[in-house]
């Protein structure tokens, strides 16, 4: 991590790979070319870092929000009960690139399913393309969501596990209907396993790689560029590390902060509580 | 308990719909594997015109795919082993003892998973190739290198979670084995060991898991003896038009071990989670 941080003030480029500690010493102008709006690359970075910050709210919040409609729907004894909950943690099991190639293959414009479903169902002519262009934005967010929501099932799970069922009695005996002993009740008790998921579901969706490699490789159209694709583009598709290793920097950076930040907020407000 | 009856309909509707987004893609991966070609190029066909084994034949010839599996299981192994043995000693040390720096190292553990992983991946790379050049030893492009990579990023969670495990087991278990006159290494072995075990099962899936779908220091520290499946499966898509049946066919013999192993072990999952979040 610190070669991280000192390769970011070097001119490192492929000619200095093989020893890299000899690269030329540029000091802040790689931080200056990625911040910098007017020039191509920093307004780039800023765009991919817009990209991200939607993309990954979208899929923080709708896995949070399957997983808690899931766990509240499953928590019950019920026939079938076991099959479902088995068969919704699948697509967390399952490799990501061979899930993922699964969703190009469903998203292909010609040879897809979900282009010929639409057109069976009269919403579309079933051409539209779902990789490129702006569509492309969507595509990530349901794979992602796709692929994330079973761990924040999973989790859920378990923390619905740990309410004792004796409040729920309690909560009946006094009147509470379903949806008050959701709000008063789950909702609270659950707060220290919302604290940990959500924070880990942040930031393994800001960081993440696989997905969008997996589904766009060395194509992503602009509209799902997100950062980690945007950092290794200009690292390893033109050879510059230093500037790769300066936005890493940055990234981490806004990312401490931000972590920082929401465990200040949520632990002075549980404080008050 | 009192179920009411718009409880129970939006339950119905909910799970369904849930079940048919899950569902989707894993229709369209299996049945995909048993069509012939035709089927899968052009518009697409809710069922086989005819149901086919061939995919699964033809997917060994395409690519190297056996060498890509061999790889893949040989480097996930590696990883799962030495994270599972690292992690049970870091993880005691961090909840029995206290030591200068526990506070620090805690946060330092939690902390790395912010860290994206892209930051890593440009120093490790000009790390190997430095370690590579001066001993001598093939890290960069090598198994073993990704073997290494992929420790430093299981291993933080796996001795978070195994600590948080190893809270709940009552120190009296440790107290009683140490009158007796066991030493550290035998307590941890002997009695931690086993009364953690859902804990460390759960974080042996972990740890295999995220090395077998690992795909961005794959696609830079792995050359072409070394490959894993995560890169290798995409060569199916080089040619012009996509073997789509061939693709569907691979992802499903790739998926299917870490499905099953998965799905066996997830009552372990369930409470080796529900033990590191309490």
């Amino acid at each position: 991590m610190l070669a991280g941080i000192v390769m970011s003030v070097l001119r490192l480029n492929v000619f200095f790979l093989r020893r890299w500690l000899e690269a030329p010493f540029v000091g802040v102008e790689n931080y200056r070319l990625a911040i910098d709006v007017n020039g191509g690359i920093g307004r780039g970075m800023l765009v991919s870092f817009g990209v991200t910050v939607g993309y990954t709210l979208l899929v923080v919040g709708l896995s949070w929000l399957l997983g808690i409609f899931g766990a509240t729907l499953l928590q019950r004894r019920f026939p079938g009960r076991g099959v479902l909950r088995t068969l919704f943690l699948v697509p967390y099991a399952i490799p990501v690139y061979a899930a993922v190639i699964t969703w190009k293959f469903m998203l292909a414009r010609d040879d897809g399913m979900l282009n010929h479903l639409l057109d069976q169902l009269g919403i579309t002519d079933g051409t539209t393309f779902w990789l490129l262009g702006d569509n492309a934005f969507a595509s990530i967010v349901v794979v992602s969501v796709w692929r994330l929501w079973p761990f924040a099932l999973l989790t859920l799970m378990a923390g619905l596990q740990s309410i004792p069922d004796e409040l729920y009695e309690a909560a009946e005996v006094d009147g509470a209907g379903m949806w008050q002993q959701f709000r008063r009740l789950t909702l609270p008790m659950l707060r220290p396993v919302n604290l940990v998921l959500v924070l880990v579901l942040f930031l393994w969706t800001f960081n993440d790689f696989n997905i969008p490699y997996t589904l766009f490789a060395n194509s992503v159209p602009p509209a799902a560029n997100v950062i980690t694709m945007y950092v290794y583009q200009g690292s390893f598709q033109t050879w510059n590390f230093g500037l790769g290793s300066a936005m890493s920097v940055l990234l981490l950076g806004f990312l401490l902060v931000v972590t920082l930040l929401y465990l200040v907020l949520t632990s002075r407000r549980s404080r008050h509580a | 308990m009192h179920e009411s009856r718009t409880f129970q309909v939006i339950r119905a509707v909910g799970l369904t719909l849930l079940t048919v987004f899950v569902l989707a893609p894993l229709f369209v991966m299996v049945s995909s594997a048993l069509k012939p070609l035709g089927d899968v190029q052009g518009e697409f066909r809710w069922i086989p015109s005819s149901v086919t084994l061939r995919p699964f034949v033809d997917i060994w010839s395409t690519i190297p795919l056996a060498k890509y599996f061999a790889n893949s299981l040989l480097v996930s192994l590696a990883a799962t082993l030495f994270s599972v043995v690292i992690a049970i000693l870091a993880a005691y040390a961090v909840s029995r003892y206290s030591f200068r720096g526990r506070g620090f190292f805690r946060m330092t553990v939690l902390s790395t998973q912010m860290f994206p992983g892209i930051l890593f991946l440009l120093p490790l790379y000009l790390i190997y190739v430095n370690i590579s050049q001066v001993t001598g030893i093939a890290l960069n492009g090598s198994r073993l290198g990704l073997v290494l990579t992929y420790l430093t990023f299981s291993l933080p969670f796996s001795i978070w979670m195994l600590a948080g495990y190893f809270e709940s087991i009552p120190r009296g278990l440790d107290e009683a084995a140490m009158v007796d006159g066991a030493g550290p290494m035998r307590i941890v072995w002997r009695i931690v060991v086993p009364a953690a075990r859902p804990g460390i099962v759960a974080v042996a899936i972990y740890a295999f898991m995220t090395a077998w779908g690992e795909t961005l220091f794959a696609s830079v520290m792995t050359n072409d003896s070394s490959q894993t499946l995560a890169i290798g499966l995409r060569e199916y898509s080089t040619q012009v038009r996509v073997y789509w049946n061939q693709v569907m066919a691979a992802s499903l013999v790739v998926s299917v071990p870490v499905v099953v192993g998965f799905l066996l072990l997830q009552r372990h999952l369930v409470r080796g989670l529900a033990g590191a979040v309490k």
